[in-house]
């Protein structure tokens, strides 16, 4: 380990994990704006939609995320005169537009199948009782069903968020310089390819650890109407046993 | 379906090649999550915080960051320790097993967590049973344990698929001849990347679909054996 390298290259990883971290933080709220309404399609007795919400998610969790990647950024470069013509080209030409447009529907797909068995988890008495009380669908589902869903699906949802944190990684393969290509790029020019690679590996696994913890300080609000979190178990253990689950 | 350009028979080996690595992987992930969930299951604290390690370190790192790590590293790491006791000694190592390991390994640390909560869910009284008996413990683990565990694990085994043969595409990065890097080739030499990346799309998607429907099959064989009540 060369550890003066890695102090000079600390402003280079630094940009790095600024990107990283934006990208997670673009993607996360957005997909997640996407995977409410793809949950509740997908649940809902109206064909198409449902349908639509099926074929959507199914194509997102079926294909690498690489591939999705590779076929938005590169692929979609052999229509650029159609895509000129409606004026979408600077959109398309742009490694990071495409890159967040992949990462938002790839996540957005994810989370709304974990959505989708939340919201099919929520006790039928409460669903009944909303209804008996003269709520409207909208109206239900805001207060009763979403509420209670967030919770079901909170620790599954926190993995998703870990994974497309790490999934950021890909991008630095269609030409975006987030954490791991700003390293890869030192690495390469100066032959220093251990240290490079193993302080990234040891910078991912903290941020992995910091998303689980702060994910873990909101399940602990979700959960305030349980009491004082199980004893013994402090909010650390608990973001390591998700971790390792 | 549509025209390949003449790039269809290095496209099939590509499809070939992802699922030998995939298949390959699978069972490599498999021993190292029995080893794992042995490690994570076993008294010693010592052991137990070994599986730990492994299952923690790997969960919070990018697959493609540990592919490249260990694609270069384990054959290093390999033959500098196999120099300790033989002079000069040098390792060549096949790409495509080095993938397979490494997938398996990376794979392995999820498959522990599948494996030690299926070991966990099967009833103790089978057990208590079985060593009542008289069976040994080596003779209660493969004819009690082992069999039933299977029933809880198979789900968790089939999500671990699932993620393993997309993860197969990272193979192209380090320069494997899969079906990714071959849609890359055909795309850029024919000028209609679109096209063969949307090919290697298809094919993940018919993998993934055939393994849905092997996995619900073989799940309802694994719970052949269990009372079902109509509720």
């Amino acid at each position: 380990m060369d550890f003066a390298l890695i102090q000079t290259s600390l402003p280079a990883l630094g940009q790095g994990l600024v990107m990283t971290l934006g990208l997670t933080a673009f993607a996360v709220p957005v997909g997640f704006c996407i995977a409410i309404p793809l949950a509740l399609a997908r649940l809902s007795h109206h064909r198409a939609l449902a349908g639509f919400s099926r074929a959507f998610i199914y194509l997102f969790r079926g294909t690498p995320l690489l591939i999705q990647l590779y076929l938005i950024y590169y692929g979609l470069g052999q229509f650029r005169a159609a895509l000129e013509s409606v004026a979408l080209w600077w959109f398309f030409r742009d490694a990071l537009s495409c890159a967040l447009l992949v990462l938002v529907l790839n996540t957005g797909a994810y989370a709304g199948e974990i959505f989708r068995g939340a919201i099919a988890g929520v006790d039928a008495g409460q669903i009944e009782a909303a209804r008996a009380a003269g709520m409207s669908w909208f109206v239900r589902t805001r207060r009763i069903v979403l509420p209670q869903a967030l919770r079901i699906a909170w620790p599954a949802y926190t993995n998703e968020v870990v994974f497309l944190m790490q999934a950021t990684s890909l991008v630095s393969l269609v030409t975006v310089t987030e954490l791991f290509r700003s390293a890869d790029i030192i690495a390469v020019r100066t032959f220093k390819i251990y240290t490079m690679y193993l302080t990234v590996a040891a910078i991912y696994l903290m941020i992995s650890y910091a998303i689980i913890f702060a994910f873990g300080l909101v399940e602990r609000r979700l959960m305030r109407h349980l009491g004082p979190a199980a004893p013994g178990r402090s909010i650390h253990a608990r973001a390591l046993a998700i971790l390792t689950r | 379906m549509f025209d390949l350009g003449g790039f269809g028979d290095e496209l099939a080996w590509g499809f070939v090649l992802t699922l030998g690595v995939g298949v390959g992987a699978l069972a490599v992930a498999l021993a190292f999550g029995l080893a794992g969930a042995a490690l994570k299951l076993s008294p010693r604290l010592a052991l137990r915080f070994a599986g730990f390690v492994y299952t923690t370190v790997v969960r919070g790192i990018p697959e493609l960051v540990l592919i490249i790590v260990l694609y270069y590293g384990v054959p290093h790491v390999a033959q500098n320790f196999m120099r300790l006791f033989i002079d000069g000694f040098r390792l060549d190592f096949n790409p495509v097993v080095t993938a397979i390991l490494v997938i398996g390994m990376i794979y392995g640390a999820f498959m522990t967590e599948v494996l030690r909560g299926a070991f966990l869910a099967v009833p103790r009284g089978q057990l208590e049973a079985a060593r009542a008996f008289g069976m040994s413990r080596m003779r209660t683990f493969w004819r009690i344990h082992m069999p039933q565990m299977w029933r809880f694990a198979l789900p968790g085994i089939g999500n671990v698929w699932m993620v393993l043969i997309k993860a197969t595409a990272l193979v192209s990065v380090v320069g494997l001849h899969d079906i990714l890097f071959w849609a890359d080739r055909a795309g850029q030499s024919l000028r209609e990347p679109f096209k063969f990346f949307f090919a290697a799309a298809v094919a993940f998607l018919v993998i993934t679909y055939i393994s849905e429907r092997v996995l619900a099959v073989a799940e309802a064989r694994a719970a052949r054996g269990v009372r079902t009540v109509r509720r």
